[in-house]
């Protein structure tokens, strides 16, 4: 450890570092509290809460993901424009003209596997009922973080412009037409009339609000890169601090009380 | 191999296919303490994953299970044999402490550890794993890209995407502004209430099942039969016009279903009192209005006096109708399977007119 104390001693590593190597428990402990993205942790677990048969390690994974996400899709934004001229063969280039591109993979099968991730936390959650107080409201994060993950999922997968993007949506927002007095096929949306002048149509619904057209077409294209690589990551990166730091604040891992 | 196949074939039609979900789950929940023993969790593992490669050798079915998107469903079964194993194992083994009037395993290391090395070590392990895993997955299998967008050439079968064919299979019994918005709006209200309905004190922070079988029970039935077991059926057993087919049937666009589903208000004017069906709508279909009223009115009142008294008791009068209202929403689900299954009952309330069919 001499080369190691000595590099722990320089005017640099003390700059970055307010703390010795991490070999002592005092050291250990400022390692997990003076650092911002290891603070997210307290400084101490317990035992019982760590061990892999109890967490499986799923919201770790679904944190991991997220990072993944993020890292490759910013790759990719690199190289995708958002526009029904140029999507498709953008993202075709990606895998004709990028050696040994498997971005596009790394991020489809991470998006697939985050889904899936998040499912088993949540499972896990219940399962140990680790939702019950002091915890109530974190599990309340936790089911809107649910609903980001899939909205990401959902609004990612148009992005390709392929057959198969544009069905999906077109399957999955056509749900949206039926939404009770605000989807022009839903119950009550005739209600919404001044005298025979109907409110809700085809052109003002809410299917249109997401789709910003009657069809998936380039508005809806663009709307969803926006909200696929802005407003809903930011959204639930602002989620996932409160319901870490939450985790920390409402005692930690759960565990018998 | 034949007689597999159609023995495979024949259980997967829906109604066979949700039966036998629904049996599985009612042992698993019964049987626990056997059933997540690891040797029968391995059993099952194997037994999978053999069905999977013998039925790999049948074309079809290896055209569907490979098909990109389709592969997380193909993890997704086997991770969840794994992770609720471990759990079921762990709650098996806790209730059986309990009994004995010991604490649950957790409770025996209290102790706390250092989260510096102690958990940023297996975090970093895990990362590390993670990683080697996805960059082998994708380097293996390219991202599915099919021909550019056409607004007019539309596919047959058009699916969501995976995790929401549990809905789009939905929509075969219900109308799209209860299956694609009433219904996933409470199962997300439903979730969010779970903590502030659940007033049972015990089972917080370790795994059981004897001392919260009704609330595990009801999230289990939910998550397994009621979501996951649909995306299964929605991913490979539906076709094109979302027609049901068998893991060994060629998907065949032509292939011809009979439209034989009927309304509650033509069953009951037409073939039981034999007139025709009534000029107003809402005499027309009183019949389905009056069950649907009947149905969130008297129920909750009926399992407060018998079935659910202790419920309601400990409970109170707001959590315990919360608590039953949602559970009506998820056993309309079923019910009206059933409905289908056995009167080829279309809508209970059919109103094309307003848009509200139920």
């Amino acid at each position: 450890m001499g080369l190691m104390n000595k590099i722990a001693e320089t005017q640099v590593w003390k700059s970055i570092f307010r703390h010795g190597y991490p070999s002592n428990p005092r050291n250990r402990a400022l390692a997990a509290l003076s650092n911002v993205f290891l603070h997210l942790h307290p400084v101490k677990a317990k035992k019982s809460g760590i061990r892999l048969s109890f967490t499986w390690c799923m919201g770790g994974i679904t944190f991991f993901l997220f990072l993944l996400e993020t890292l490759t899709g910013v790759l990719l934004m690199f190289y995708y424009r958002p526009t029904i001229e140029y999507a498709y063969n953008d993202v075709i280039a990606l895998r004709e003209h990028v050696p040994m591109g498997i971005m596009r993979e790394l991020h489809r099968w991470g998006a697939h596997m985050m889904v899936l991730a998040v499912w088993l936390h949540m499972m896990r959650v219940f399962l140990t009922g680790s939702y019950k107080p002091p915890r109530e409201f974190n599990w309340n994060i936790g089911v809107i973080l649910l609903l980001l993950t899939l909205l990401l999922s959902f609004t990612g997968y148009l992005l390709p412009w392929d057959q198969l993007a544009i069905w999906a949506i077109t399957v999955g927002s056509n749900m949206a037409r039926a939404h009770p007095f605000i989807g022009h096929e839903g119950p009550g949306a005739s209600l919404l009339a001044i005298g025979d002048v109907s409110l809700v149509t085809p052109a003002s619904d809410i299917r249109f609000g997401l789709l910003a057209g009657r069809f998936v077409g380039a508005g809806a294209l663009l709307r969803f890169y926006v909200l696929h690589c802005v407003a809903l990551p930011l959204a639930a990166g602002l989620l996932m601090a409160i319901h870490f730091w939450r985790v920390r604040k409402d005692g930690g891992i759960s565990g018998p009380m | 191999m034949e007689l597999f196949k159609s023995i495979v074939n024949w259980c997967s039609q829906p109604a066979i296919y949700i039966s036998l979900c629904t049996v599985g789950f009612v042992l698993l929940i019964s049987r626990y303490r056997v059933l997540s023993r690891p040797s029968v969790l391995w059993g099952l593992a194997v037994g999978i994953a053999l069905f999977f490669i013998v039925g790999a050798q049948d074309e079809d079915f290896l055209k569907i299970i490979t098909k990109g998107d389709n592969m997380p469903i193909v993890i997704m079964i086997f991770a969840i044999l794994a992770t609720l194993g471990m759990a079921l194992r762990q709650a098996a083994v806790n209730d059986m402490r309990l009994e004995r009037g010991l604490p649950p395993t957790e409770a025996e290391d209290r102790g706390k550890v250092l989260v510096w090395p102690d958990l940023v070590y297996s975090e970093f392990i895990c990362t590390i794993l993670l990683s080697a895993l996805f960059i082998a997955w994708s380097v293996a299998v390219e991202a599915p890209m099919e021909e550019p967008a056409s607004g007019t050439r539309a596919p047959n079968p058009a699916k969501a995407p995976w995790y929401f064919l549990g809905l789009q299979e939905m929509l075969v019994y219900f109308d799209p502004w209860l299956a694609g918005v009433v219904f996933p709006g409470l199962i997300v209200v439903g979730l969010m209430v779970i903590p502030y309905i659940d007033t049972n004190p015990k089972g917080n922070g370790y795994y059981t099942l004897k001392e919260r079988k009704f609330a595990i029970s009801m999230f289990l039935f939910g998550f397994l039969v009621l979501w996951v077991a649909l995306v299964i059926l929605g991913t490979f057993l539906r076709g094109p016009n979302w027609n049901f087919f068998a893991p060994f049937d060629y998907w065949d666009p032509h292939k011809i279903e009979p439209l034989v589903n009927i309304n509650l208000s033509e069953l009951v004017w037409v073939k039981w009192i034999g007139t025709k069906l009534p000029d107003n709508i809402l005499i027309r279909e009183a019949p389905g209005i009056v069950i649907i009223l009947a149905y969130f009115a008297i129920t909750p009142a009926l399992l407060a006096m018998k079935g659910m008294k202790r419920f309601y008791e400990e409970m109170g009068f707001a959590r315990y109708s919360i608590l039953v209202m949602l559970l009506l929403c998820m056993a309309a689900l079923p019910i009206k399977m059933l409905l289908r299954w056995f009167i080829n009952l279309k809508y209970l309330v059919a109103i094309p007119e307003w848009f509200f069919n139920i």
